[in-house]
């Protein structure tokens, strides 16, 4: 990760990059936001696979971290860390190994923000 | 069908596509950049507060600073303040991964009046749910792919 003010700059670039594509992706063939998040998600495993997303994410850190294709890329970070451990199995116990944080918080924030707020509009 | 009725039928046609906003793309992309920017550089503040105080490594920072992000997110959705700003800032809102925790606590709020089991239980993955079914099952061949190429 880049240091300093250039750390942000890259971090906007590259984060602004990704949801720039979002939108083309959007408009040009009109689909809407759950299948392009579908589509960058996918987009993010594979570039994972096939090495490129960990040296985004050293240029860019949260530009590369916060868009929803580092969901993809840490859920194949996980598998293949596991299987380096313990083999085809591993695969299946440590998708979700490196994700945990994200989805967690969702589901537990997302339940007391029903609790406690009502839909607006 | 008659002739009649089909030439209305074209005409409707035309008429709709006519008056049907035609979208934007040069402008939506550009606030899209802007605001998914934007995100990521309060992104970028959160992990660093964790490099710096939380004693992370950089690398290890990533997933607190999700955290976080999710959390603002919900905190802003619940205020009613996330979709005002998503209907301005299109996919710069939604490719976040505070979009993906927006979508989660939306549909937990508004099913709600469903009932606390069924509705915000059965609800909550409602959208985000497609994000991780393909999530997994592309991580799943993408991981299969590399244990493949390793033991060939």
């Amino acid at each position: 990760m880049q240091a300093g003010w250039e750390g942000f700059l890259y971090a906007f670039l590259v984060g602004g990059a990704i949801c720039a594509i979002g939108q083309i992706l959007m408009d040009s063939l009109k689909l809407n936001p759950g299948q392009v998040m579908v589509i960058l998600v996918v987009a993010g495993a594979v570039l994972d696979g096939i090495g490129l997303y960990d040296p985004l994410i050293r240029f860019a850190g949260a530009g590369a971290t916060v868009p929803i294709t580092s969901f993809g890329n840490s859920l194949v970070h996980g598998a293949l860390a596991e299987m380096k451990l313990h083999g085809l199995m591993g695969v299946i116990t440590g998708i979700f190994e490196v994700t945990s944080a994200g989805i967690s918080a969702a589901i537990i924030f997302a339940f007391l923000a029903a609790l406690v707020a009502k839909p607006k509009g | 069908m008659p002739a009649r009725v089909r030439q209305d039928a074209s005409d409707y046609q035309q008429l709709a596509q006519s008056h049907t906003p035609s979208r934007p793309i040069l402008r939506n992309t550009v606030r899209a950049f802007l605001v998914g920017g934007g995100v990521c550089v309060i992104g970028q503040i959160v992990l660093l507060l964790f490099v710096r105080y939380g004693h992370f490594s950089p690398k290890e920072a990533g997933n607190p600073t999700s955290a976080v992000m999710v959390l603002l997110s919900v905190i802003f959705t619940a205020l009613g303040v996330y979709d005002r700003f998503a209907a301005w800032a299109g996919a710069g809102s939604a490719v976040p991964i505070t979009g993906f925790a927006n979508t989660m606590a939306s549909a937990a709020m508004e099913y709600r009046s469903e009932g606390l089991v069924l509705g915000v239980g059965g609800n909550m993955f409602k959208l985000a749910g497609p994000v991780i079914v393909y999530g997994v099952v592309s991580a799943f061949f993408v991981a299969l792919a590399r244990y493949a190429i390793q033991h060939l």
